[in-house]
């Protein structure tokens, strides 16, 4: 049942080959027997198994929704009314959320069943999952890797076939890098496409949730759930949501591919460029036609975005008092010390380091010099997508330099780390959709390829994707001990 | 540019941020790593580009100054450290 497809599983539920109850049970128990994955930070058995009977009622009077009684994960950065919201910290360890993010009520709505709450990156603030409260999850297609992050936890659940899709987050990568070492299909929106209302946020101008699945076809179904306008979030977009479903088969035929060479160059490796060629011949015979671009401000983007998310993150995260909610130290002695000794005591060191950064960038006499400058980088940067995205219907590139590091490979040396951000962070800045494809294999490990559209192109992107996820089976395989 | 390690607890205490003082020596290597990092920017030029706040160039949506929502007190205070009689308690600020 776990390696079935969205339309397959919704096909069977009907067909009365399985309920919705009995799906759920094998994913509650794939869970307990895959714990060493450390995928899930919190597994909601009760919910699921009520959630999945009320589902089996819906099937029974006729529903038509795809995700009708389909088990899934969620971030555990999206705020869930009843169920601890932890974000991967300490700080919110004990954290009851008092009300439901917009996604997941859409989410619920669609009578999708919560299996649980997936581990991520401290505040989504980390590449490799590493920096959670709750420890590093393992990459399922070698234990000794990364599952990258920081949407790790969704990442790994999917591609070990524990929850049948998930949601996650992307900052500066955080949907598509996971995605790509754990070999899946992820999509960050448009800014704006999916509601922020409820996600616990990092930084405001670049968070954005999106679809995590094992296919496009699957994410298209995940995403139609997830998008649309929310009077709730000041910046959500209200913009049409097309079919996503309804275009995914349309012909590649006389497609302009676009491949900056700022994307192929030093600092790739050859084992990722290799697969990647043979990716991008496909697209040639599916009746693409590649062109060589250039987009001269790439090399600014990890400058502007260390300044704009830590600037965004200190901001953000200064609601974490230790008076409201969360963390608090025992015994402050004045009201500084409660500050103070609850967020030292409660957040890791990254997200210290990021807080840091971000103070510092806002402080008196250094705002003009770094975040007014990064903005301007980011607008450079914006352009140069602009200009690439006139000339041609999609960009291609890779999704990380290298395949899955090891766990504690990076952790000494954060700037490494940052660097190996380089292929998603602009994305990001510019605001623009991207999705992360399963390419093939380097050494056992999986290779993701990027495709990168204009605002709110994702329907092109999923078609792109999903024609040539027909061609190839890479996005079907599953790593071993998890058949 | 790099920080000293005064600079990093000077940014510590406007942040409200505790840091363990045998870390203050990694934050502060880490934190000028960063901004050798961003000296890159200052080799752009970037005279007369409008900073990008927003990806879409949206400005803030308005709506009607009408309340919409209720009151959750007892709510949202059943997962406060410490309330007394609907009130948020801290140490004492005024003597």
């Amino acid at each position: 049942m776990h390696s079935k497809s969205i339309r397959q599983l919704a096909q069977g539920l009907r067909a009365k080959e399985f309920s919705s109850v009995e799906l759920t049970q094998h994913f509650l128990q794939r869970i307990k027997q895959h714990q060493n994955l450390n995928a899930y930070i919190t597994v909601t058995e009760e919910l699921a198994l009520a959630q999945a009977q009320a589902a089996d009622q819906r099937l029974a009077a006729g529903d038509t929704d795809l995700l009708l009684g389909l088990p899934i994960a969620q971030k555990d950065l999206f705020c869930t009314l009843g169920v601890r919201t932890s974000c991967g910290s300490k700080m919110l360890d004990n954290f009851i959320a008092p009300y439901n993010a917009t996604v997941v009520d859409k989410l619920n709505q669609a009578g999708a069943v919560m299996l649980g709450k997936v581990n991520m990156d401290e505040f989504a603030m980390g590449s490799s999952n590493e920096t959670s409260f709750y420890g590093a999850v393992k990459n399922p297609w070698d234990s000794n890797a990364v599952a990258g992050g920081s949407s790790g936890g969704s990442a790994a659940a999917v591609a070990a076939r524990l929850a049948v899709c998930a949601t996650g987050t992307d900052t500066g990568g955080s949907i598509r890098q996971p995605a790509a070492l754990c070999g899946i299909t992820g999509l960050k929106p448009t800014y704006g496409r999916v509601s922020r209302y409820g996600m616990i946020a990092y930084a405001s101008s670049l968070d954005q949730g999106g679809p995590m699945a094992q296919s496009a076809d699957d994410a298209a179904i995940l995403l139609q759930a997830m998008a649309g306008f929310d009077s709730k979030d000041s910046t959500s977009m209200d913009h049409p949501v097309p079919d996503y479903s309804a275009t995914l088969d349309a012909p590649l035929t006389g497609l302009k591919i676009g491949l900056p060479k700022e994307f192929f160059g030093e600092g790739l490796s050859d084992d990722v460029a290799q697969v990647l060629q043979v990716a991008i011949d496909e697209y040639r015979k599916l009746g693409a036609e590649v062109i060589d671009i250039s987009m001269p401000n790439l090399k600014l983007a990890i400058p502007a975005y260390y300044v704009i998310a830590p600037a965004e993150c200190s901001a953000n995260l200064s609601r974490f008092d230790g008076v409201r909610f969360g963390y608090r130290c025992e015994n402050p002695a004045d009201l500084t010390d409660l500050y103070t000794r609850s967020r030292g005591e409660a957040f890791g060191k990254e997200v210290k380091r990021r807080i840091l950064m971000g103070t510092y960038a806002l402080s008196a006499g250094y705002y003009d010099a770094y975040y007014i400058k990064a903005q301007k980088i980011r607008r450079l940067i914006s352009d140069d997508f602009k200009t690439a995205l006139a000339q041609v219907d999609v960009i291609m590139g890779p999704v990380t330099p290298t395949t899955a590091f090891g766990i504690g490979e990076k952790m000494a040396d954060p700037i490494a780390m940052y660097l190996a951000d380089i292929y998603t962070i602009a994305i990001n800045l510019a605001g623009v959709p991207a999705m992360s494809v399963p390419a093939g294999f380097s050494d056992g490990k999986p290779v993701g390829l990027q495709i990168i559209g204009n605002y709110f192109q994702e329907a092109k992107l999923l078609n792109i994707a999903h024609r040539y996820q027909q061609v190839t089976d890479w996005h079907t395989l599953i790593p071993k001990n998890f058949e | 540019m790099s920080l000293t390690a005064e600079d990093v607890n000077k940014i510590a205490h406007l942040a409200r941020l505790g840091i363990d003082s045998q870390d203050v020596g990694s934050y502060t290597k880490d934190l000028s790593g960063m901004l050798a990092l961003m000296a890159k920017m200052g080799e752009v030029n970037t005279d007369g580009v409008e900073p990008m706040a927003h990806p879409l160039d949206q400005v803030q949506r308005l709506r009607a100054d009408v309340v919409t929502e209720s009151n959750q007190r007892e709510h949202f205070q059943a997962i406060a450290p410490k309330v007394e009689d609907g009130l948020y308690l801290v140490p004492k600020v005024i003597e």
